[in-house]
């Protein structure tokens, strides 16, 4: 179970005006402006629910996914997660969730795709057998037999998040992360991550917060939906409470985010 | 055991560019001969007044080459800098392990790896050139014991201190700057432009204590003798202390950054 309350984060930014001038003056002041990336945040997910965590950029999303998994310390509020404190017991934490960030990649760049998972497999200390399984299994899911031998470079970008969805499997996590995990893929690489993604919540009952832009991720997907926006809730339902008559998807978000002015 | 296999994958990578490892032997045979060469022009003029002799000095060099990708305080893992500034830190974050303790090991491997694919090439070559060119036999057994338990443990110094580099540039955003200072002071003070034994005394005996003169200064004179018996047991037991306390300060830096770390980036 994963439980935020009253949870804030705010950051420093320095800020000047454009210019040689500006540039020089702020060498000596410096102007700060702090920014409430989060602000008074509360919200339950049971196990096994999937949850789509939709805002506009900006609005606190990729904070909150940071928080919950412990990179990144809040300010104020409490986050449980199955009973721990993310950034306090980082590591036991992070051994039971899976994380994906699409615009960031965790393979290794110069050898072959399956030299990362071996990695993978002895930093967290996976056993011979449930590795041999997982990877199996991934393979079979996400049709990997050919990329695997393939040094991450040359992968295209669709390849590479098959396999980096399979890299944050390998350990069979509980909870997964995945931060707008569709970013740029083409029709057929989305459609296949996303039936992956409702096959392995089905199959294994792994809980799933995912953020996205791409409103057919959150129909195809979420069951439950949750809107941010300047760093506060606006909205916890289904799609059913949002969606009027035959809308188009995309529409009624953007119906939504107007009607909040964010 | 987990940190063995960042050794592994860092061989398969090292391997994986098979031109630019020749490229850096030939490079480090070419910098061993120029070298050996213009010491060659200062021992003519007057042999005597040098510290080392003109055989025990090769020998330094060619080791210094051989196993430059241990101890050169520049060749620092290039990847780790730009997933600190740009965020993809963030996933080096979820794993569950302390982020000093892989950095760490995957530093010590990416020397070791890279000096295993170099090292030979440029020992064989050296252990045949005709005296006094090559690369002398080590004076004792235990001399040699001795030389091997100095690399290792200039091996982690050096890699301590570039610990403390990554775990700055937490605060300071760009690493450039410390980078430049660290890159240029290290090399004078640890003995990698000239050996040490050729400063002035009052000045290498300053020297020889600071924490520089733990990485490869300690190794390579035992190896070619300008050090021996007790020096060389002191100098060993110096070099524990600086690992020790390196490794230390850098794990209290961890502490900070791991408190107060903001990842970079959406």
């Amino acid at each position: 179970m994963i439980m935020m309350e009253h949870v804030c984060k705010s950051y420093r930014i320095a800020k000047r005006n454009a210019g040689f001038k500006e540039a020089c003056k702020s060498l000596f002041h410096r102007e700060y402006e702090v920014i409430a990336a989060l602000n008074d945040v509360s919200f339950t997910i049971n196990d096994g629910e999937m949850v789509g965590y939709i805002g506009p950029n900006g609005a606190g999303k990729s904070s909150t996914i940071k928080i919950l998994s412990g990179i990144l310390t809040p300010d104020g509020g409490t986050v449980l997660v199955d009973g721990r404190i993310p950034c306090k017991d980082r590591i036991e934490h992070v051994r039971q969730i899976g994380v994906v960030f699409g615009q960031r990649s965790q393979l290794w760049w110069d050898v072959p795709v399956i030299d990362s998972f071996e990695l993978l497999k002895d930093i967290y200390s996976i056993s011979q057998s449930t590795y041999r399984r997982s990877l199996e299994e991934l393979t079979q899911l996400l049709n990997l037999e050919e990329l695997l031998r393939t040094p991450a470079r040359q992968l295209s970008l669709g390849q590479r998040m098959r396999c980096e969805i399979a890299a944050s499997l390998l350990h069979g996590p509980r909870i997964l992360f995945l931060d707008e995990p569709t970013i740029g893929l083409d029709a057929v690489s989305k459609l296949a991550v996303r039936d992956f993604i409702l096959k392995q919540n089905k199959t294994h009952g792994t809980t799933v917060i995912l953020t996205t832009h791409d409103m057919q991720d959150i129909e195809a997907l979420a069951s439950r939906i949750i809107l941010i926006g300047k760093g506060r809730i606006l909205m916890d339902g289904s799609l059913a409470d949002i969606k009027k008559g035959n809308a188009d998807i995309d529409e009624t978000v953007a119906e939504l985010y107007r009607s909040y002015d964010i | 055991m987990k940190y063995l296999s960042f050794f592994r994958l860092r061989f398969a990578t090292g391997l994986q560019y098979r031109t630019a490892a020749l490229a850096g032997i030939v490079t480090q045979f070419a910098w061993g001969f120029m070298e050996i060469m213009i010491f060659k022009a200062f021992y003519r003029a007057d042999a005597a007044s040098f510290p080392m002799s003109f055989q025990a000095t090769v020998s330094y060099i060619w080791l210094q080459q051989a196993f430059l990708a241990l101890f050169a305080a520049w060749m620092m893992d290039n990847e780790i800098f730009p997933m600190i500034i740009n965020g993809d830190v963030a996933y080096e974050l979820c794993r569950p392990v302390s982020i000093y303790n892989m950095w760490f090991a995957r530093n010590a491997a990416n020397r070791l790896a890279r000096a295993a694919l170099r090292c030979f090439p440029i020992l064989a070559v050296a252990a045949f050139l005709p005296k006094p060119y090559g690369i002398a036999a080590p004076a004792s057994l235990p001399c040699f014991v001795m030389f091997l338990l100095a690399m290792v443990l200039g091996l982690l110094v050096t890699v301590s201190f570039c610990m403390l580099i990554y775990m700055l540039t937490f605060f300071t955003i760009s690493p450039e700057g410390l980078r430049m200072l660290f890159i240029s002071g290290t090399e004078f003070l640890a003995g990698g432009v000239i050996p040490l034994p050729f400063f002035p005394d009052k000045m290498r005996a300053v020297m020889e204590l600071l924490p520089f003169a733990a990485m490869q200064n300690v190794a390579l004179r035992i190896y070619s003798g300008s050090m021996s018996g007790g020096e060389a047991g002191r100098a060993l037991l110096l070099q524990l202390f600086w690992l020790v306390a390196v490794t230390g300060f850098g794990k209290i830096l961890y502490r900070l950054v791991e408190k107060k770390i903001i990842v970079q980036g959406g």
